[in-house]
């Protein structure tokens, strides 16, 4: 049974093969037909003369559809103040900027820098004359680089009609001190929250903290530099 | 005194103005329905839902969120994984342009930031890089290195091959040149800042991550071509790397 079905699908295949191939055979010997063509003097059944072109002309003009690109708004940047208490140096102002990039609704990626200045420590004061630092080098500069956590993103509501996206975040980093004429290896670390009042815009509360050793006082030891501020942020 | 708010009410006026001649994106829902959440995140409550067929703007987005404001003027934030589904207003599906694997292959421009150790010293580095072509790119690299004895910087640029760039983790080889600025701690006895060319050749791992992103991890054997009689060799070892490409 089997091999009768492969024969009638051989004799089908070889069929439809070897027909258009005869007609292939009969090519070329047949007078390509007379186009039918109107004489010059002919004229239309409206009277008027034909003309050679088609009637109407078709005007296809290919439409260009340019989309609008979709904002997209991965980047923060902002400003800060503050206060930095600078271990032994008193505390004080700090002003920064500061780099997000949202990686995920959870993640983001920061950089800040920063400034202040270092004030007198206790010895200076009871001493009298005795300075620890030059002027510039109570000049108090830092960066880092950090990774964010958005750990509780959420609303605050104000009032009966209002709310607004907030999240506390923790924040982790790397990056540098440059303080009493040197640059520190800085671990940075700490927490935030921030409110949105619009999709763009975000205010910051945030406190971190700037550990580096130092061996100013001629022994090595940690330091812990609490630093505390409000800042403004736009997304791009 | 009067000088400075005026700035200020222009510049937000070319703002805003900038914003409001962008043109928005209009696309049609092709999900049963849409879910909009009144924040960027999965926690954020659903208030309004878009039926199928609607034509909506796209307002902004942010991460894997899309703004989405309706024909009533409604405005809120949807997912990635239902827009996935929407279509142009011309009937074809919307091109989300996501990196992802395929574009991990065809990635031109990358950047990063890496920590590690420069011969005892902490390190803080800055990547970016060009690719030629899968395997070659030409990499500019800033060091910021924090010893206990001296700071430094510096500066390098380089080749660096990586040999299957199909691999999700890929070894590659690096081999460039550069300058290092040292400088003695001022607590140390006097001792001069010094400016030095330094030569690298190198060795890592390149793993992608998701999306866009990568991780790394570098070793470098560096020569300090010192003006002493001796040249100076030092093993820098970038523990940890993040990178992204766009």
């Amino acid at each position: 049974m089997e091999v009768s079905w492969f024969r009638v699908l051989l004799l089908t295949a070889l069929c439809s093969a070897a027909l258009p191939g005869c007609a292939w055979f009969g090519r070329g010997n047949d007078a390509p037909p007379e186009p039918v063509t109107a004489s010059a003097e002919s004229s239309g059944i409206t009277g008027e003369p034909a003309s050679d072109g088609p009637i109407i002309e078709p005007k296809v003009a290919r439409r260009e559809i340019k989309r609008p690109r979709i904002d997209t708004e991965d980047f923060e940047l902002g400003a800060y103040v503050g206060i930095l208490s600078i271990e032994d140096f008193e505390s004080n102002v700090v002003y920064g900027a500061r780099l997000a990039y949202h990686l995920t609704e959870d993640f983001f990626l920061e950089a800040t820098a920063g400034q202040s200045r270092a004030g007198r420590t206790s010895y200076e004061n009871l001493s009298g004359s005795a300075e620890l630092l030059t002027d510039s080098e109570r000049d108090y500069t830092y960066y880092a680089l950090s990774i964010g956590w958005n750990a509780l993103p959420g609303e605050i509501f104000v009032g009966k009609n209002r709310a607004y996206n907030s999240a506390f975040y923790l924040v982790a980093g790397l990056g540098g001190t440059r303080f009493a004429g040197d640059d520190r290896f800085t671990v940075s670390g700490g927490f935030g929250y921030r409110i949105l009042p619009t999709d763009w815009l975000a205010v910051h509360f945030d406190v971190r903290d700037h550990v580096y050793d130092i061996d100013l006082l001629g022994k090595k030891k940690i330091v812990n530099n609490l630093e505390a501020h409000l800042g403004l942020s736009i997304f791009f | 005194m009067s000088r400075p708010p005026s700035l200020i009410i222009l510049l937000v006026l070319l703002f805003t103005a900038s914003v409001q001649a962008d043109e928005l994106r209009k696309i049609l829902i092709a999900d049963p329905y849409i879910e909009l959440h009144t924040g960027p995140g999965r926690g954020y409550p659903i208030f309004h839902v878009v039926e199928r067929g609607r034509e909506v703007v796209v307002v902004k987005r942010r991460t894997d969120w899309f703004l989405i404001r309706t024909e009533q003027g409604v405005e809120g934030w949807a997912a990635r994984e239902q827009m996935i589904a929407t279509l142009e207003p011309t009937g074809e599906p919307l091109d989300l342009q996501e990196p992802a694997r395929e574009n991990y292959m065809s990635r031109r421009w990358q950047g990063g930031i890496m920590a590690g150790d420069f011969g005892g010293a902490s390190l803080v580095s800055a990547f970016g890089g060009y690719a030629f072509s899968d395997n070659l790119s030409i990499e500019l690299t800033v060091n910021h290195i924090l010893g206990e004895y001296s700071n430094g910087y510096s500066a390098t640029i380089g080749l660096m091959h990586v040999f299957v760039p199909e691999w999700r983790l890929s070894p590659y080889f690096t081999l460039g040149t550069g300058i290092i600025y040292t400088e003695p701690k001022s607590t140390l006895v006097q001792t001069e800042d010094r400016n030095d060319q330094i030569g690298y050749v190198g060795a890592g791992l390149q793993f992608y991550l998701t999306r866009r992103f990568m991780l790394r991890s570098e070793y470098r054997n560096n020569v300090i071509f010192t003006k002493r009689d001796d040249n100076e060799e030092v093993d820098e070892w970038k523990y940890l790397g993040f990178a992204f490409f766009f």
